[in-house]
């Protein structure tokens, strides 16, 4: 997606001229590691607040609903169940550059571990749960069954990119603040960051 | 040739190739060799037709003359086995499909004793076969001049035919050099896929600094759907070993190894007890036919890898290494073998020397088209009528071959493309049947000549159902060592499957192309390079197929 | 010594005859991503990553077992070399199961760094999820088969400077896997001398101590080729 579109005002005065950025920030099937790597961003988190509208954050809002209009999402996680799979077809159509954060989003990672569990016959999904909850179970082994409490597995771990189109890959496990800061402080001027090195780069 | 002129004493040929041994050739042979023994003077179960070509039952002649029946090699239209051929005085009679119980009414024809005329016995004439189709009048054979004709398991048959009259020609009257002229004259390319110009080979070996030389044949033909090279092995495995020998006396090589799949197990016991033969009448071995040449052959037996059909892979596999292909240069002819310069070539290339060392370079190259020289044998196979084996000059049209000699579809539909080159060629569609069989114009629709395996598609097969089919073999044959195939194809395999299945997207579409374009420019061999082959043909001359595989996402 | 000349990206380079291509892009102060070359080591033109163009030809030309030749025009870094060497990197990472966040080679390892230099910020093919398995039988060391790219570094370290051969390579395509010994647990090989060459040059983490954990692992890649200089040159003899 060209950086153009989520920027309008061209730039004579930016921080003037150009309207918040509203950013988002998800957490779908990852660690939180990312976010909190994203907190570890320490006093250019007010320089974030100055330029941008954090408008839904499992660490910085109380939004419970994905907005419209999103201009930046980073992306923590996998899409494991029904539950990411359903926001991130949403935050797809509400946002303009969506931004797979770390490499549980760009790789699956470790949740995509499961993805090794499939026993002959069943998806990975079938295989961990009747592990867990039934052969690993003491007593009253049960497969966990609430519809719309529990979200159920996908079948199979999928990158992000596997769901929807990307826009844009922030690796590292977690990215580290300095790499985090890197992406995004092009961002709030309107660029695209160079994402270019090990220090951009490097998985892990 | 399977027709033969009109003989005095009558004889019957029974191919026992594979193809008709799979149809039932050997109850057949010996139920023909029974009733031939019944009639004559032969006891149970010892052929009589074997003693009576040898001649040295002649004096044995109280009742019916004996009656020859020869064990031959593949008699072409393997689909119709198994075959036997009756010749006599009024020339040869075809018969397709019968069963040992027909044996004893065909040697009664043979012999006049039966009660009805060929016409009307109902137990063979059926199974006649027109023997002026053109499937067999438009054949031209050099390679397989004597298969069909001579006992392969028998080398004075082979002799008589005219087997090692090159080779000990050429010993006493040629020089190495002049051999390899007449080899270069030829125009003869390779046949195992590449067509590498056969003469520059030989000449890049024989020019090698000074010392040990090996000569190899491939005869792993692991082209599913080829058969050419195992009619050679099984039904004139003579014709070959004088080619191998002429090479290597071109190239002065003293020693040599046939490379044969396991999977050809007939081919094998032929091979190895024509071997045998040629050593026994002083045709291989120490100071050959009188002269100072010496030559040793041994047999491999490959464990059937198709990659080991690749020549870097099968000199690793000779050398008693795993069967992975090794980047070149060097080329086998500058380092083979344990280093030595090495001459490596195709079972029909050098089964195509003897006759081209006794016509002539300059005869060969006036047959088939410029710079195709020469006949090429085919295996036609898949939706056709008439399935077996051709050999035809170059340049004939595919339409030719694929539906006047093939008969076409055998429901009567239109035939829908034509694959040649096995998994690393392409498919040919029906609008462009009048292209020449030759290398280059193969080649410049996307497909390639290969070893000379021929699949007819019908009208009722997917074509990316055919690319994906090709795609597995790839990906269960890579050999693993390079990235872009042993990797690569299986993302293609997975990229076909949505194909085929109908989820595939735009973008599948695009990933799809730029993986062919990487895997095929980036693999190490030959089996990386040619394994997108059948997904681009099959893109460039069927891409609508792929576009309305194209899921409701897109 | 005779000597070569040849013009690799623009720039003109004299290399002593014999030399591979690799060298002679490197004696020009250029680079290309390398994973199975490794000095000291005979070539084998396995990963694909060092393929090169040359003018007037068609064919990429593997730059670690490739002659450099008198009068050659060498292009390293075409946007189509640049491509097939980003797809060939991907198709690494999909075909095993790297999670490098907990891999004793994080930081250190050649094909993460081969990764940045390709470009590779996702993988555009899915991850096969291959049923691999560890084999932590020798006293010392272990193999996880997961992280393995079938360089063949092991396979050739081992018999080629250790001569001891302990391992090679097994089946074909997509099941290859690296077998110790007859394809028996490590730990039972009896020509295995310990000597760790193997896991000093495996540049990922499928070879490593059994000291280290998570980014832990120190590889020593330059030891073969110190090796062997050691011994063509007899270094240590007096
Ligand atoms: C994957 C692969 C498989 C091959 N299989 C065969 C084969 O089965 N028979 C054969 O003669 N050549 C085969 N070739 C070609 C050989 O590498 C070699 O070019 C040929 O044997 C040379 O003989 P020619 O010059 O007489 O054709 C194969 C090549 C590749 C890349
Ligand atoms: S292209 Fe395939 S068969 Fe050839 S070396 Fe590479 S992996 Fe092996
Ligand atoms: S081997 Fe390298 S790429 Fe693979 S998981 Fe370990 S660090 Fe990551
Ligand atoms: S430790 Fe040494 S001897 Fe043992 S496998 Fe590794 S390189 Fe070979
Ligand atoms: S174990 Fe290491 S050195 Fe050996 S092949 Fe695998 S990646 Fe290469
Ligand atoms: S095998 Fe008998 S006719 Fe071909
Ligand atoms: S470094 Fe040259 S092919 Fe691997």
């Amino acid at each position: 997606m060209d950086l153009m579109t989520i920027s309008a005002t061209p730039a004579q005065d930016p921080a003037q001229a150009r309207p918040r950025l509203r950013l988002a920030t998800v957490w779908l099937a990852g660690c939180s590691g990312c976010h909190m790597s994203f907190l570890d961003l320490d006093e250019f988190l007010f320089e974030l607040a100055e330029a941008v509208d954090i408008v839904y954050s499992p660490v910085a809002s109380d939004t419970k609903i994905y907005p419209e209009q999103v201009d930046v999402c980073l992306v923590e996680g996998a899409v494991a169940n029904v539950d990411n799979l359903e926001l991130a077809l949403t935050l797809r159509q509400r946002t303009a550059l969506v931004i797979s954060f770390g490499d549980c989003a760009i790789s699956a990672n470790v949740p995509g571990l499961r993805n090794l569990c499939s026993a002959p016959g069943r998806d990975s999904a079938r295989t961990v749960l009747e592990r867990g909850y039934l052969e690993l179970a003491d007593a009253s082994a049960q497969l966990p069954f609430a519809p719309g409490i529990v979200p159920e597995l996908l079948p199979k771990v999928l990158p992000l990119h596997e769901v929807i189109p990307v826009d844009l890959y922030l690796p590292g496990c977690p990215p580290s603040a300095e790499r985090i800061r890197a992406a995004i402080a092009p961002l709030l001027v309107g660029q695209r960051p160079r994402m270019e090195g090990a220090s951009m780069l490097r998985f892990g | 040739m399977v027709a033969l002129p009109p003989c005095e004493r009558p004889r019957l040929r029974c191919c026992a190739a594979s193809g008709c041994r799979s149809a039932g050739a050997r109850p057949l042979l010996a139920a023909l060799r029974a009733a031939a023994a019944a009639g004559g003077t032969a006891p149970d179960g010892i052929a009589a037709g074997d003693q009576a070509a040898d001649d040295i039952s002649a004096g044995a002649s109280a009742a019916p003359e004996p009656l020859e029946v020869r064990s031959v090699g593949c008699l072409r239209l393997c689909g119709e086995g198994p075959l036997v051929a009756w010749d006599g005085p009024e020339g040869t009679r075809l018969f397709g499909g019968l069963a040992p119980a027909a044996a004893a009414a065909l040697v009664d024809q043979v012999r006049g004793l039966a009660s009805l005329p060929l016409a009307a016995d109902p137990a063979l004439v059926s199974h006649q076969l027109d023997l002026e189709q053109p499937f067999f009048r438009l054949q031209r054979p050099l390679v397989l001049e004597g298969c069909g004709i001579v006992d392969p398991e028998r080398i004075e048959a082979a002799l008589a035919h005219g087997s090692y009259a090159q080779l000990r020609r050429v010993l006493h009257e040629l020089s190495p050099e002049a051999v390899r002229e007449q080899v270069r004259r030829s125009g003869l390319r390779g046949r195992g896929g590449g067509g590498y110009p056969t003469g520059l080979k030989w000449d890049t070996v024989a020019l090698q600094p000074p010392g040990r030389r090996y000569v190899v044949c491939n005869a792993d033909e692991g082209d599913p759907g080829a058969f050419m090279d195992r009619s050679v092995l099984e039904g004139d495995p003579h014709r070959l070993l004088e080619g191998m020998a002429i090479a290597a006396y071109a190239v002065g090589a003293d020693h040599g190894y046939l490379y044969v799949r396991a999977e050809y197990p007939l081919a094998i016991e032929r091979l190895r007890l024509a071997l045998q033969q040629a050593r026994q009448q002083g045709l291989l071995g120490p100071s050959i036919a009188g002269t100072a040449f010496a030559l040793e052959l041994e047999v491999r037996v490959g464990a059937g890898a198709y990659v080991c059909g690749e020549e870097t892979a099968l000199l690793h596999s000779i050398q008693g290494q795993r069967g992975i292909p090794r980047t070149r240069p060097p080329y086998p002819a500058q380092a083979g073998l344990w280093g030595a310069p090495t001459l490596i070539n195709n079972v029909e290339t050098f089964a195509a020397v003897p006759v081209i060392l006794r016509q002539g370079g300059d005869w060969y190259a006036a047959i088939g088209s410029e710079g195709s020289r020469g006949t090429k044998v085919f295996s036609l196979s898949g939706a056709i009528r008439h399935t077996g084996l051709v050999e035809v000059p170059m340049g004939i049209s595919l339409r030719t071959v694929v539906e006047t000699m093939g008969g076409g579809d055998p429901d009567g539909g239109a035939v829908k493309a034509v694959q040649t080159g096995g998994p690393s060629g392409g498919c040919i569609p029906a609008d462009l049947l009048d292209t020449p069989v030759d290398f280059e114009s193969l080649l410049s629709l996307g497909s390639m000549m290969g070893s000379g395996g021929m699949v007819v598609i019908g009208q009722g097969t997917a074509m990316p159902e055919v690319a994906r089919h090709f795609m597995a073999f790839s990906v269960n044959e890579s050999c693993g060592k390079c990235v872009p195939c042993r990797a690569g194809t299986v993302q293609l395999l997975a990229l076909l499957d949505r194909f085929v299945e109908q989820r595939a997207t735009a973008a599948d579409l695009e990933a799809l192309e730029a993986l062919c374009a990487m895997v095929k420019a980036t693999s190490l061999c030959g089996l990386g390079q040619a394994a997108p082959n059948p997904v681009l043909s099959t893109l460039r001359h069927f891409r609508q197929e792929y576009t309305a595989a194209l899921g409701p996402g897109s | 010594m005779s000597v070569v000349t040849l013009q690799v990206d623009g720039r003109d380079v004299a290399v002593p005859a014999g030399s591979t291509l690799l060298q002679a892009i490197r004696a020009a102060g250029l680079s290309v991503p390398t994973l199975c070359d490794l000095e000291g080591l005979e070539p084998v033109g396995a990963c694909r990553l060092c393929l090169v163009e040359l003018e007037g030809s068609q064919r990429l030309l593997p730059a670690c077992a490739s002659e450099a030749s008198e009068g050659q025009v060498i292009r390293t870094d075409t946007a189509q070399l640049q491509g097939y060497r980003r797809m060939a990197v991907e198709l690494f990472f999909a075909e095993g199961n790297h999670v490098c966040a907990f891999c004793v080679a994080n930081g250190t390892c050649e094909l993460q760094d081969v990764a940045v230099a390709v470009g590779m910020d996702h993988s555009r093919f899915p991850y096969q999820y291959p049923q691999r398995s560890v084999d932590a039988s020798h006293p010392r060391f272990s193999l996880d088969h997961n992280r393995c790219i079938l360089c063949t570094r092991c396979v050739r370290v081992c018999d080629q400077i250790e001569g001891a051969h302990v391992w090679d390579v097994a089946e074909r395509g997509s099941d290859c896997r690296i077998v110790a010994g007859l394809d028996q647990p490590w730990g039972e090989v009896d020509a295995c001398t310990s000597c760790g060459k193997c896991v000093d040059v495996c540049p990922t983490g499928a070879l490593f101590a059994k000291e280290d954990t998570t980014a832990e692992k120190h590889p020593h890649p330059e030891r073969a080729g110190q090796l062997r200089r050691a011994r063509e040159q007899r270094q240590w003899i007096s």
